[in-house]
């Protein structure tokens, strides 16, 4: 299925290269330095790129393009996938996926590709077996292996890969015992002109951190579980359980884990927890006006924080002078972008930032006023209503830590102005 | 090479052993990280060798690291690989692990030295290691060296019989990579892949199914007697294997299933009708439907389609797009219309992924909205275009919504639209004004407005908007051109001021094609235009040239003189193309003295009416690819692509799924199970249709549970007479004692009393008789068990039949006595045996991993019951009765009608002096979810007589009775069955630490427990399990714990598993009952109790 494997930095220098079948030259890669070039940004090279003998599947993450090389017909979807996870799994052995600390891990990256795969089929991929294969690297480890000379590598089996459990590593104890859940949404939406929403929908998920010595044996109930209509879990998840009772009964996997995600669809009503009052005029000649004022609406009570605007302003633009109330301002003159950071909104005292723009002389007036992204957080609540109910756990004896946090936050949240 | 020379050195160097080397490199080697900065660069690897030359560990280590650097940046480190290939012996687990990958990439470089490391691998493909048993398959399946192809061929045939499921897996990945290698070995590997294929692991099915794509797709008959388990096993196998499973379960639909929407296409094409009868017809033969709707019959879903569908349903919720995306594939191609549309919500969730993941979706959401708009119509709002978008994500939204527009929704798309245009994005906005032509053409209702709009965008600044708009309002006018003169006029207008080519050629293609109705300014523009002729772009020439043309030929005496000027002009251009046409134009319109014969049709060939384009979507004629697939996102056949397969007319034989499990036993069967075949169909149906029963009692909340079970209901009489047949056959052969066979499958109810004919027992034999003669009578126990090994494990390696034979044989026969001194010469010495301590724990633990049967993912099978109570309970009365009286017993036999139902097996005697007739079932009244198959009626119960009857309940795994109506000739008795709970179990075979398991996720409020003391004489295992068996249909797990003994079944209806264990100390017993369903627990629990402290 996936031939190999180059890791592209954003300067176009293939630092790592990784063959699972015959190796495959790096030339392959100018097909996609060409589609590259073409591109406007990153963001728009085209994940799939034919080439006369191979196919190039590809994605852009943390800085860096992952190019696969297939030369069969494969489903898309599998190798874009199996890179993302290749990127989640270096997320979570290093911390980040960045170019440097590959560079730095390039062994256990190796290790990793070459279990990962084999014949370009999928052979060790959950997170829980590839730790015990390969163990992640820390320095008190490093160091007890210097003492021991024992390596990071296991000489035995996980017992997972074997189990129809295969998430969860065996033998776990913690002193200890705690669950935590973070209930994360983002609401996406559409604000037109008017301030009335176009489209809004949630995309929430339930990121978990559990660590439970045994094996325990989790219920999660929610007060509301109708809410959820339409939603993904991780394979721990009894399938069954969720569709006769509405409960989420999963052996979870050891550390941290996405538990589900949910999706809350355009049909269903989604507040919109902050408006925006803006007036953006462009004059023939002399620039232009720039007035926009945030204030909240249905947070339920709680503060809207970690606020900050983004205003891509047309190309014309020379420069704006601003002068906001509260926070500050940074403008970009080579992306034209402005960035206002606000922080909390005191209720009392409504965020503001208004001033002038100077546009190129000679230019045209811009014929559309800029897309405002907004970006908040709201801590303590989640936006569609959704509430844990209570937690259970068989199968073990002790007393285990539970919490659980609500955040709300904005995903792709525009105001067309 | 230069370095060889090197090569042969250092070959010398590693020959010598490692101790007289190690004084004199160790001085060299403390520092070796330092030293190679003077290193000159034709001996770059120096350091790197004499590292790996020494005996530390830790320098080796730190040589390969850097040496695996080398290979990871691309790096040539071939030089190196005789230093490295020796180490492949190491001790240290990372220096090998990385030995491994520098040999998997160079190998196929250095193939003589390459072989020096076979040997190691060969060794290691015996290690006591499941781990390194199978990295050294994987490494030597990757070397690439075609000289050890037969090695790799044997050790491939080895490995698939490994006892590790973990092996096998890796075995299915070598085999790909061996026929890359060698495709004339295909053969040979097809026989590897179809033993892989009967492999019972989640763990293998995904790994040989795409074996078995790579290496042989076109073989689907090897995947018939596997469907099934596949499809019950889909759900836990691993993610990955998931997708390849279900496109290959794709591929297998359309070509063994007829197409679900048969009856939709007759509707929609009535000159296709004939075509579909003829089918139904066919179809009739075939299945045997009931004949109440004589003229048409209605599509019916073959069971194993619905099992397929039902399967991949839950599927939708998983978390990997690409599953998700192959589920949605497979409803689109296989699924009856109107399933369709549920996988519509679970894409709409993907487009929140990686924007990688937006864009495949999107692009396979296009070809799915062309031609099932109703799908995607209440999602629309999701395809809004955010501004932060790709570009490619953008396009594809604009093109969903654009097919989704219809009249209602196609307002608010159009302001939506509107504000798309002024996005920064010119590409985007070009787009966008192409698609409101596409929706001004599709609906007309909008047409005007539209193109009043397109009109408005001519005047706009950006000239990408203006020239799309041109060739937009172009393509409209094209089609209702009467109207609209004023904007032809308004563009006529516009014709010198736009300068982009295309909307330039589209205007003047415009006015020539509409000259006639700007009859005036046409002329104009072509003035104005041979005045610029020479510096247009080609594609504006050639339309000038159309203009010329046709206004030459509608207005000569204004133009005549300007056409020919643009001829002479444009016969000198430096294209080829306009030359051409001028000089072809020249001979139709300017003919000389010679006047061609074409000339005088030159008005008919330029100013006909030419037909007006079919704006439509670029991704209607997509779906002729297999959604999903990478050729599909391409729109061109890539390398490998396998056409999806139409619907045949007519399904073929779908008997072939049937899995065979005569043949299987009977191949590599010994002569204990050959002795016990005879007895082996009574095992047999319950083994069958343990595929409906998975199906049945995974889903009961299925939509189509009505014609599914009377499907069953079909094939499983299919399958009993099947059995019939088999059973005389068998009876042939053996001759011996011919009355058991015959009526054994028929009539349940007969099966038990020939049996105790058999055994020379009374009729009314009691239950320790009963036991008793289980024991005596060759141990029916044992057979059953022994056959339902050997059933399960199909044609698994024959070593590994042998431990599931001699670990079931052992554990059964641990609880019995004498009698198995004879059994035991077949066999290595049961009793030893028995104690299944010989069975090391790693063994046990893979035994267990290979689930025997083909239930659903669980390492379960439904056997057959281990004792068959004779308790009978009185249904109606003799004086109630009036002279009828009803008793009715469970038989414990899987019910022939439905796998939820328990058997009931009623008699009937007359004791009156008239014969009754006529009696049946009448009224029911049940609750939901019970359901009662009815006994056939009984026309004639003559005076004394004794009729035995068989009839289903489906107690829903409830406590609530069955109340239902007896109805003779004259009266009418109301009568209700209770059921125990322990009948409303059905054994299920498991081994120890799946029981272990799944007693540990049963705790909590699925437990109960108690004790009980027990009368003294119960206290041995016989009595034990004998009184469990007397409450509850379970059979015994073999346990390697002394005093505990543990029994599971599950429930009926729901499948729920019902575990108990029986903990003995002394003369009390820790009596543990785990049930997802508590009441059945409860109730179990208790009727246990009172079993063991009843003395006998």
């Amino acid at each position: 299925m996936i031939h190999s494997l180059f890791i592209i930095n954003n300067a176009g220098d293939v630092f790592m290269e990784k063959h699972w079948k015959s190796v495959i030259n790096r030339s392959i890669c100018d097909y996609f330095f060409e589609v590259q070039s073409k591109a406007a940004t990153p963001e728009d090279v085209p994940p799939v790129i034919s080439t006369p003998h191979h196919y190039l599947i590809n994605i852009y993450r943390s800085q860096l393009h992952l190019v696969a090389v297939v030369t069969t017909e494969v489903p898309p979807l599998f190798v874009i996938e199996f890179l993302h996870r290749v990127m989640d799994t270096f997320e979570d052995y290093f911390g980040d996926s960045s170019e440097a600390t590959i560079k730095e891990q390039y062994v256990v990256v190796y290790e990793l590709l070459d279990e990962m795969l084999d014949n370009g089929f999928p052979l060790a991929m959950e997170a829980n077996i590839l730790k015990e294969l390969i163990k992640p690297s820390n320095i008190l480890r490093t160091i007890a292996n210097t003492m021991t000379g024992k390596s990071n590598v296991s000489g035995t089996l996980p017992t997972g890969q074997l189990s129809n459990i295969p998430w969860r590593r065996t033998g776990v104890k913690y002193t200890n015992n705690e669950a935590y859940f973070d209930i994360i949404e983002e609401v996406d939406a559409i604000v037109d002109k008017s301030g009335s929403t176009v489209a809004a929908e949630i995309q929430g998920r339930v990121d978990a951190t559990v660590k439970l010595s045994g094996m325990p044996d989790l219920t999660l109930t929610f007060m509301n579980p109708r809410l959820l209509d339409d939603l993904s879990f991780h394979p721990c998840v009894r399938f069954k359980r969720w569709e006769a009772e509405r409960v989420i009964s999963f052996v979870p996997p050891d550390g941290s884990f996405r538990l589900m995600s949910y999706h809350i669809g355009t049909q269903n009503l989604v507040a919109i927890p902050v408006y925006l009052r803006h007036n953006i005029s462009f004059r023939e000649g002399s620039g232009g006006r720039f007035d926009v004022s945030v204030g909240p609406k249905q947070t339920m009570g709680k503060t809207v924080e970690n606020v900050s605007l983004e205003v891509p302003f047309p190309k014309s633009v020379l420069n704006v002078t601003l002068t906001p109330n509260v926070g500050k301002y940074t403008f970009d003159p080579v992306n034209k972008i402005m960035v206002w950071e606000i922080g909390r909104i005191d209720p009392t005292k409504l965020p503001n930032i208004r001033g002038s723009i100077s546009l190129q002389s000679g230019a045209p007036i811009p014929e559309s006023n800029p897309t405002i992204s907004v970006n908040f957080t709201i801590n303590q609540m989640a936006i569609s209503g959704l509430k844990v109910n209570r937690l259970d756990m068989y199968g073990e004896k002790y007393k285990p830590f539970k919490g659980v946090k609500y955040i709300t936050k904005a995903g792709k949240f525009q105001v067309r102005t | 090479m230069a370095s060889n020379g090197g090569f042969q050195n250092s070959g010398y160097n590693n020959d010598r052993p490692p101790s007289s080397t190690g004084s004199g490199d160790a001085d060299v080697a403390t520092d070796p990280a330092s030293s190679s900065f003077f290193m000159n660069d034709y001996k770059k690897h120096d350091d790197l060798k004499q590292m790996l030359d020494t005996n530390k560990d830790n320098l080796k280590l730190e040589a390969m690291k850097r040496i695996i650097g080398m290979v990871a940046k691309g790096k040539d480190a071939s030089d190196l690989f005789p230093a490295v290939v020796k180490n492949v012996v190491s001790k240290n687990l990372e220096v090998k692990k990385l030995v491994y990958v520098y040999l998997t990439r160079y190998a196929e470089e250095q193939q003589d030295l390459a072989l020096l490391s076979i040997s190691t691998f060969q060794r290691a493909l015996k290690d006591p290691n499941q781990l390194i048993r199978a990295s050294a398959l994987r490494v030597l399946s990757s070397i690439r060296v075609p000289v050890i192809v037969p090695i790799m061929m044997l050790s491939i045939k080895e490995s698939c019989n490994d006892m590790s499921p973990y092996v096998r897996k890796t075995a299915a990945h070598a085999i790909p990579k061996l026929f890359s290698l060698d495709p004339e070995l295909k053969d040979q590997l097809i026989e590897v892949i179809e033993k892989l294929l009967a492999d019972k692991t989640t763990l293998v099915a995904g790994s040989a199914i795409q074996a078995f794509e790579e290496v042989c797709p076109e073989r689907i008959d090897l995947i018939h007697k596997n469907y099934r388990k596949l499809c019950n096993l889909l759900v836990d196998v691993e993610e990955w294997g998931q997708v390849v499973i279900i496109n290959m379960l794709t591929r297998y639909a359309r070509t063994q299933f007829v197409n679900p929407n048969r009856d939709d296409m007759i509707e929609e094409e009535s000159e296709k009708a004939f075509y579909g009868s003829d089918e139904d017809e066919e179809k009739e033969d075939k299945e045997e439907e009931e004949d109440d709707k004589p003229k048409k019959k209605p599509y019916v879903m073959d069971p194993d389609h619905r099992l397929l569908l039902r399967n991949c349903k839950p599927l939708l919720n998983s978390r990997n797009a690409a599953v998700v995306m192959a589920v949605a594939q497979l409803y689109y191609h296989c699924a009856p219309r109107a399933e369709v549309g549920m996988v519509a919500k679970s894409l709409i969730r993907l487009l929140r992924s990686h924007k990688e993941v937006q864009y495949i979706v999107l692009s396979n959401i296009a070809t799915m909205s062309v031609k099932r708009k109703g799908m995607f119509e209440p999602f629309l709002k999701s395809f809004y275009v955010h501004s932060t978008d790709p570009t490619h994500v953008k396009l594809l939204k604009l093109e969903i919504l654009t097919n989704l527009g219809t009249e209602t929704s196609i307002s608010t798309i159009i302001r939506e639209f509107q504000t798309y245009i002024t996005s920064t994005d010119k590409e985007f906005a070009a787009a966008t004004i192409q698609a409101i032509g596409r929706c001004a053409s599709t609906i007309p209702e909008i047409t005007d407005t539209c193109l009043n709009g397109l009109v408005r965008l001519m005047s706009n600044r950006d000239e990408t908007v203006v020239a799309e708009s041109v060739v937009v309002i172009k393509k409209l006018l094209q089609m209702q051109p009467q109207e609209h003169k004023d904007i032809i006029v308004h563009m006529a207008k516009m014709a010198q001021d736009i300068t982009v080519p295309m909307a330039r050629a589209s205007i003047l293609w415009m006015i020539g094609e509409y000259s006639d109705r700007v009859p005036k300014i046409a002329p104009d523009v072509l003035r104005q235009c041979a005045k610029n002729f020479i510096n247009e772009e080609d594609i504006v020439k050639l339309q000038i040239l159309n203009l010329a043309a046709k206004l030459c030929i509608t207005n000569s005496k204004q133009t005549k003189l300007l056409c020919q000027y643009v001829f002479n002009l444009a016969k000198y251009d430096q294209n080829y193309d306009i030359r051409d046409r001028a000089r072809f134009l020249r001979q139709l319109i300017i003919p000389g003295e010679k006047a061609g014969a074409f000339a005088k049709y030159a008005k008919k060939m330029f100013l006909a009416t030419k037909p007006a384009p079919v704006l439509e979507s670029k991704f209607k004629d997509r779906d002729q690819f297999q959604l999903a697939t990478l050729s599909h996102v391409l729109n061109t056949k890539a390398t490998g692509y396998r056409e999806i397969p139409d619907f045949p007319e007519v399904a073929p034989d779908p008997t072939v799924r049937n899995v065979e499990v005569p043949t299987a036993w009977v191949a590599d069967t010994n002569l204990l199970a050959q002795k016990k075949k005879k007895k082996g169909g009574k095992v047999k149906p319950a083994k069958k249709k343990s595929f409906y029963s998975d199906e049945e009692s995974e889903e009961d909340e299925d939509e189509e549970e009505e014609e599914d079970s009377s499907d069953e209901t079909d094939s499983s009489e299919e399958d009993s007479s099947e059995e019939e047949e088999e059973s005389e056959e068998e009876e042939d052969e053996e001759d011996e004692k011919p009355k058991k066979k015959s009526k054994k499958v028929e009539d349940e109810e007969d099966e038990e009393s020939s049996e105790e004919v058999d055994s020379s027992e009374e009729e009314e034999s009691s239950e320790e008789e009963d036991e008793e003669e289980e024991s005596s009578d060759e141990e029916p126990q044992p057979k059953a068990k022994s056959t339902k090994a050997k059933t399960g494990a199909t044609s698994n390696a024959a070593m590994l039949l042998d431990l599931d034979l001699t670990m079931s044989l052992g554990d059964t026969l641990v609880n019995q006595d004498a009698e198995e001194a004879e059994v035991g010469s077949t066999v290595a010495n049961p009793a030893a045996v028995g104690k299944s301590d010989f069975l090391m724990p790693v063994l046990a633990q893979d035994m267990s991993s290979l689930s025997l049967g083909g239930d659903t993912g669980g390492s379960t099978t439904v056997t057959a019951p281990s004792f068959i109570p004779t308790k009978t309970y009185e249904l109606l009365n003799r004086i109630t009765g009036g002279g009828l009286s009803i008793t009715y017993r469970f038989t414990r036999t899987v019910s022939i009608f439905s796998e939820k139902m328990a058997s009931v097996e009623l008699t009937l005697t007359n004791s009156s002096d008239k014969p009754v007739l006529n009696v049946k079932i009448g009224d029911k009244k049940l609750q939901s979810g019970m359901e009662i198959f009815d006994f056939p009626e009984i026309g004639n119960l003559g005076v004394g007589a004794t009729v035995t009857a068989t009839m289903g309940i489906n107690f829903a795994d409830t406590t609530q009775p069955a109340t239902f109506d007896v109805c003779t000739q004259e009266k009418k008795f109301s009568v209700t069955v209770k059921a125990p709970v322990g009948e409303q179990i059905q054994p299920v075979n498991m081994a120890e630490n799946e029981f272990d398991k799944q007693q540990g996720k049963l705790s909590g409020m699925n437990e109960n427990s108690g004790t009980v003391d027990m009368a003294t004489e119960n206290t041995d295992i016989k009595t034990i399990s004998r009184r469990v068996y007397e409450v509850a249909n379970v059979v015994q797990v073999p346990s390697m714990q002394d005093n505990t003994y543990k029994f599971a079944g599950k429930t009926l209806s729901a499948g729920a598993l019902v575990l108990i264990s029986v903990k003995l100390d002394g003369r009390k017993a820790a009596l543990k009952v785990n049930c997802e369903k508590m009441v059945i627990g409860s109730m179990l629990l208790k009727d246990l109790k009172d079993s063991m402290t009843k003395k006998d």
